[in-house]
């Protein structure tokens, strides 16, 4: 384990330290820190309108995405975790999306989709809808990236297929003899046994959304009207276009707060609704 | 009866989806050969097929053709996926067989840096990698995949050797072989299905690991694959063609590593059984 330690201490231990102090400074890589005490965070917190702005859109995106992505993915668990024929082929066809990630590819892929002149619009166009400049337009472009973001629910899903996998089925056929439907036993039995699997995506979603980067860099580059200016992306170009170091890491370290406080919030609420074997069958 | 209608609602419902999920990237295949006038058609194949798409977005660049940045991007994945595979293998070691001071805290701190939000490093890393003259190549991309290959990989591997059963440390003990003979020999070879997992991981994500690439290398002649569609995206008159077709190419290491090794993963379901 030494390596890892070395890269801890180094690239992860360190930087984070750094960061916490940089963020009371004032530093363009040129010169050296100025130590500038709250100065920063005064700002942030008083008067950065891009501040506030990006932190909404990032908000939004984060609520919409995450139970968008994590009802999918379920849903569509439960269908590939069937014993039928030709079931690979699904799985890879459904996983494909997924497969090539938040490449740029993609992001150019989307932009030319979702273009005023795009296929999309076409479509829509045929069944009568008028389309709209989804990625020019400031009320629909969050949500195209959202949509995006949805399409590629690979992993979550592979992880609540390996859940499913793992529900023993002498539940379900008890369950039967006592006469349950099959939404009863969804809700009882399937929903129970997958809450672990499902706070584990639910975590890792959020920790996910908050950083998404790639697509409205390229995509959207943050507008039209900053309606999809990521937190990332903000941090992004307060860092290496303005090189204003000292105010990016106080916006990293306001990032890593709100995550942190989020998992916590999140660990605390699991104790409600999440069921672990081992606690002896307690579901509360 | 009941239960064949219900297969074959199934089967309908399935490939409907698994249509839909897909119908973007057939339609991303047949626009690479259009001409821009019938992009915007939900068509797929084109009336007359441009091949010359592939010929002039390969060649676009006038100092490069994609084959420099093709050659870039594998090069850096070499020392990625073989830092990846062979430090994570180590360190997963160390977390799963051997006793020492803090394990359990060590551990836990791990796990603890895979919630960690990338922005909160990123700033002072460049700093470091600015300051240590390494911006603008490979090392600020490479390097950290030699410290473990990441958090999420370790966790996996240890997993994995958990599952390994300790007899045979303990068999191989009493033919004498040594703390490092045991890795070497019993624990590596076992590993094999799941090390092929963190390299094929560690291959996609680092190929798409734009963020990386934008922010460390500037000059062209280094550019990735990444880096170099973002040229195309980049210009005022976007070749849309073009930028479809290399785009497409760019995924295709990927997909191909991918499809090669799902007959790994199986393996590895299957080397599992060994517990029994």
């Amino acid at each position: 384990m030494s390596p890892w330690l070395i890269g801890f201490l180094l690239l992860t231990l360190w930087p984070i330290a750094q960061s916490f102090y940089l963020s009371f400074t004032d530093y363009s890589l040129l010169e050296d820190p100025v130590w500038t005490g709250m100065d920063n965070y005064n700002k942030i917190f008083t008067s950065d309108a891009t501040f506030t702005k990006s932190l909404g859109v990032t908000f939004m995106f984060v609520l919409f995405s995450v139970p968008l992505k994590l009802f999918f993915s379920l849903m569509v668990a439960l269908a590939l975790n069937k014993n039928i024929r030709g079931m690979n082929i699904y799985r890879t066809a459904i996983y494909f999306p997924s497969l090539i990630g938040g490449s740029i590819a993609v992001a150019a892929l989307w932009r030319n989709m979702f273009g005023i002149d795009g296929y999309i619009n076409q479509v829509l166009a045929w069944v009568g809808i008028e389309g709209v400049g989804w990625i020019s337009n400031p009320d629909t472009s969050l949500g195209t990236l959202i949509l995006l973001n949805t399409w590629q629910f690979g992993s979550t899903m592979v992880i609540f297929l390996a859940g499913l996998k793992q529900v023993p089925q002498e539940l379900y056929e008890s369950a039967s003899v006592d006469g349950a439907g099959k939404f009863r036993k969804f809700i009882s039995i399937t929903l129970p046994m997958l809450s672990p699997v499902m706070f584990f995506n639910l975590v890792l979603g959020i920790i996910g959304s908050f950083q998404t980067f790639t697509s409205a860099f390229i995509i959207t580059k943050g507008g039209p009207i900053n309606s999809t200016y990521m937190y990332a992306l903000f941090l992004y170009e307060k860092a290496f276009k303005h090189y204003q170091m000292g105010y990016a890491s106080a916006l990293a370290w306001i990032l890593l707060t709100i995550v942190a406080l989020l998992t916590i919030l999140n660990f605390a609420a699991s104790r409600y609704w999440v069921f672990y074997e081992s606690d002896g069958g307690k579901t509360k | 009866m009941n239960t064949m209608r219900s297969k074959l609602t199934s089967h309908l419902y399935l490939s409907l989806f698994s249509f839909l999920m897909l119908y973007p990237v057939i339609w991303w295949a047949g626009a690479s050969l259009k001409k821009t006038e019938e992009l915007s058609l939900p068509t797929i194949w084109p009336k007359v097929p441009m091949w010359s798409n592939y010929v002039d977005g390969w060649n676009f660049s006038s100092e490069y053709t994609f084959a420099h940045f093709f050659g870039n991007t594998l090069l850096m994945e070499l020392g990625n996926v073989l830092g990846g595979v062979v430090t994570a293998a180590i360190v997963a070691y160390g977390f799963g067989r051997l006793n020492f001071k803090l394990r359990g805290f060590w551990f836990s701190i791990l796990l603890l840096t895979m919630m960690l939000p990338g922005q909160v490093t990123v700033v002072p890393q460049y700093i470091m990698f600015n300051k240590l003259g390494f911006v603008d190549s490979y090392v600020p991309l490479v390097l950290p995949h030699f410290f473990g290959g990441g958090a999420f990989f370790i966790f996996l591997l240890v997993q994995f050797i958990r599952g390994i059963p300790r007899d045979l440390d303990e068999a191989a003990t009493i033919d004498g072989a040594s703390v490092y003979g045991i890795f070497l020999r019993v624990i590596l070879p076992l590993l094999k299905p799941a090390l092929v997992t963190v390299a094929i991981f560690t291959f996609i994500w680092s190929w798409d690991d734009f963020f990386a690439q934008v922010l460390y290398l500037s000059s062209i002649d280094k550019f990735t694959v990444g880096l170099a569609l973002r040229m195309f995206i980049d210009q005022f008159d976007i070749q849309w063609g073009q930028l479809l077709a290399m785009s497409l190419l760019s995924i295709f290491p990927s997909v191909l590593i991918f499809f090669f090794a799902q007959k790994h993963f199986v393996e590895g379901i299957a080397t599992t059984g060994l517990k029994g």
